[in-house]
């Protein structure tokens, strides 16, 4: 399916791919800013993520065509090795291998179904002069995750990022509209974010300082030399501390759960946001770096895996102790951040395998759950525990949408949720460590509770208003939200694609890093 | 040690500012003030990437004197032009230098003109959300604006409260 869909795409358009990949969002953002339609701006938003997601399909193609380790290089402006009279790349250049594919199949997707969601939500929230500019700053955070995610080069990772938080920000401010908090959560998360980027900014200029590069994979072959540099450990430091506050990292997670409203952004945000950030993390901690940095696996050992179990056991408390369904949901993301932390600070292939897997898992049963509430909200009053009552008799199709993406965030056997769980639990036994494993079992016991007593208003107590007709999302946000369930199960019941993405991913960091 | 600390003066100078920027960025309750704690954070992290650039006895990387004529005329003559990231040589090689004079390194520099757009943008969104919060709140002093906001939420879970008894008599 893949090979063929790759097999449409002219050759000359899929040796470009990389940079169309980027290109396209970037180029149609400005020209929907001049869209006098919203509609039109919301086809162009549509049109843009479907190019990219093709694009996302032949890189995809081309790095399965190649073997483990290998990655397609491709220089900006042909400013690389030996073209144009370098030794050395001298540009910025785009490298994508096994894991870039996957990050960018999982951004791609997800933004695709997202714009087409988008509209009804944004119609009910957005005044009609403005749209086309929503549209137009949508297109720039995707296109600026999409560049975090194809980027061979430090620096210019840390101006992707950017663009996306920044328009991040804008995307989470627009839900004042509603509900006003969402205006100090936005400069919260504009203050905290800026700095998670500064940090990461320090540490590639320390690096930088080492080692006289930019480019990752020039990084790869100079930092060893340097391995004992002072320089080089703050700028561990640095990177870790500033993409763990982008990735919602426990104890600096703190912007996330006021940051994620009831909207189409929510969807969008905690789908891809912070799994692109994590992807970051993946990519400095075992590419740039790399096991054989003493200071490294210490800090795998003694920082991120007992951030990560804190993550999973706090979070999920929290989660069950919120009124308000949508901070439960973003809690319980905080908490699946931990699973995915938890999987990486094994450090070994299969535990990374794990960590990957479960990220791709979480986006498909966040974007379903925050969709599904989106829907909600479009019809019904808000979305606490008690608005939610009873929503199963006016909404079956949305709540069992909803519902088969809260089972797998449970974990239950047949849905996507459960087959990542089970592979980090093997992961975890297989490195012997078994009083982990104990603690996501435990943890998957408080997702339970907290999904369960959602669930359990939804389907079991009596509506809020009993009289009130049968109202279904709009068709245009059940279509989407369908396709992100049926994919939990697709995942659930047949996890091998997925599966083997992650395991792709995680042997290629690996016989990477050996080089 | 009075040496080793004088030596890195200008390190002292960018780490004073980025802790008194990121000091100001999370102790201030005006939101106008913590950006300008932002800013302050973020111009030190430019200073640290310009100072990263310099080499000592070098000048600007303007190329003058003898190192000019050399790499505008007689490019393309000498395999050892050390233009070739201008474009001009081309098949020439990425190798040692041979201009006459020492240039600091430019690299860090132009990365700092992107890094202060990133900067000017993140200000421009950070007051566009302050105005927006002044207009919804009256106040952009974070403290008030967190009461006003608990107190909503304190409302709100007494009306959940009163709303889940309500149905529990019914039922």
């Amino acid at each position: 399916m893949i090979d063929y869909i790759a097999s449409l795409v002219p050759a000359d358009v899929a040796a470009h791919a990389p940079a169309l990949l980027i290109a396209i969002p970037m180029l149609l953002a400005p020209i929907a800013t001049f869209m006098p339609s919203g509609r039109i701006a919301w086809l162009l938003a549509i049109l843009g993520t479907f190019a990219s997601l093709v694009m996302a399909i032949v890189l995809l193609a081309q790095v399965r065509g190649l073997e483990d380790g290998q990655a397609i290089a491709y220089y900006m402006g042909g400013w690389g090795p030996g073209e144009g009279g370098f030794a050395r790349p001298a540009g910025i250049e785009f490298r994508i291998d096994a894991l870039n594919a996957m990050v960018l199949l999982l951004v791609t997707s997800i933004g695709f179904l997202a714009a087409i969601f988008s509209w009804p939500s944004i119609v009910a929230e957005i005044r009609q002069a403005k749209r086309a500019m929503f549209y137009a700053t949508y297109l720039v955070c995707f296109m600026g995750l999409l560049g975090v995610a194809a980027t061979g080069d430090a620096f210019n990772l840390f101006v992707f990022l950017e663009i996306s938080s920044i328009a991040t920000y804008v995307l989470v401010a627009l839900g004042s509209s509603r509900d006003r908090r969402a205006l100090p959560a936005a400069a919260n998360y504009l203050l905290v974010g800026t700095i998670g980027a500064s940090f990461f900014v320090v540490g590639v200029g320390f690096l930088y300082a080492a080692t006289g590069t930019l480019n990752m994979d020039e990084l790869v072959v100079l930092l060893p030399a340097q391995a004992g540099n002072k320089a080089v450990m703050a700028g561990y430091a640095f990177i870790f501390v500033g993409l763990g506050l982008k990735a919602a990292m426990f104890p600096l997670h703190l912007w996330l759960p006021n940051a994620y409203s009831p909207s189409f952004v929510t969807t969008f945000l905690a789908a891809t946001a912070t799994k692109v950030a994590i992807y970051a993390l993946i990519r400095f901690l075992f590419t740039v770096f790399g096991l054989d940095f003493t200071f490294e696996g210490s800090s795998l050992i003694w920082i991120l895996m007992p951030m990560g179990i804190a993550a999973m056991v706090a979070c999920s408390f929290q989660a069950i102790f919120q009124t308000d369904v949508r901070r439960t949901l973003a809690y319980s993301s905080v908490a699946q951040v931990g699973y995915m932390l938890l999987g990486i600070s094994l450090a070994t292939q299969a535990g990374l395998a794990a960590g990957l897997f479960h990220m791709f898992n979480h986006a498909l049963m966040k974007g379903a759950l925050f969709m599904a509430l989106a829907g909600m909200v479009l019809t019904y009053k808000g979305t606490t525990l008690n608005d939610m009552r009873g929503l199963a008799r006016s909404a079956p199709w949305t709540m069992t949408a909803f519902a088969i993406a809260g089972v797998s965030l449970i974990g239950v056997p047949l849905t996507a949720g459960f087959q990542s769980k089970f592979a980090l639990v093997t992961a975890l036994l297989e490195s012997g460590w078994w009083w982990a494993a104990m603690i996501v079992v435990f943890t998957s016991v408080l997702a339970v509770i907290y999904m369960g007593r959602i669930l359990e208003a939804v389907f079991f107590r009596a509506p809020v208003n009993p009289n009130k007709k049968r109202k279904e999302a709009p068709l245009l946000i059940l279509i989407p939200l369908w396709v992100l369930a049926l994919a939990n199960i697709w995942v659930g019941v047949q996890g091998g694609f997925v599966a083997g993405l992650a395991n792709d991913a995680a042997t290629s960091l690996f016989i990477g890093g050996a080089r | 040690m009075l040496e080793f600390i004088l030596e890195r003066g200008n390190y002292w100078a960018i780490i004073g500012l980025m802790m008194i920027g990121l000091y100001i960025t999370f102790a201030a309750t005006n939101l106008i003030k913590r950006l300008v704690g932002l800013g302050l954070f973020q111009t030190s992290i430019v200073l640290f990437y310009v100072s990263l650039g310099r080499i000592n006895e070098a000048t600007a990387p303007i190329l003058y004197g003898d190192d000019y004529k050399k790499v505008y005329y007689d490019a393309g003559h000498g395999a050892s032009d050390a233009v070739s990231s201008t474009g001009h040589g081309a098949g020439g090689e990425y190798g040692p230098q041979v201009l006459e004079n020492l240039y600091s390194n430019p690299l860090p520099h132009v990365l700092m003109l992107t890094a202060i757009v990133v900067g000017v943008a993140t200000l421009a969104v950070g007051l566009a959300i302050t105005v927006r919060m002044r207009e919804a709140y009256g106040t952009v002093e974070m403290d008030e604006v967190r009461a006003m906001d608990l107190e909503v939420a304190f409302a709100e879970a007494a009306d959940d409260a009163e709303e889940t008894q309500a149905a529990a008599g019914a039922v």
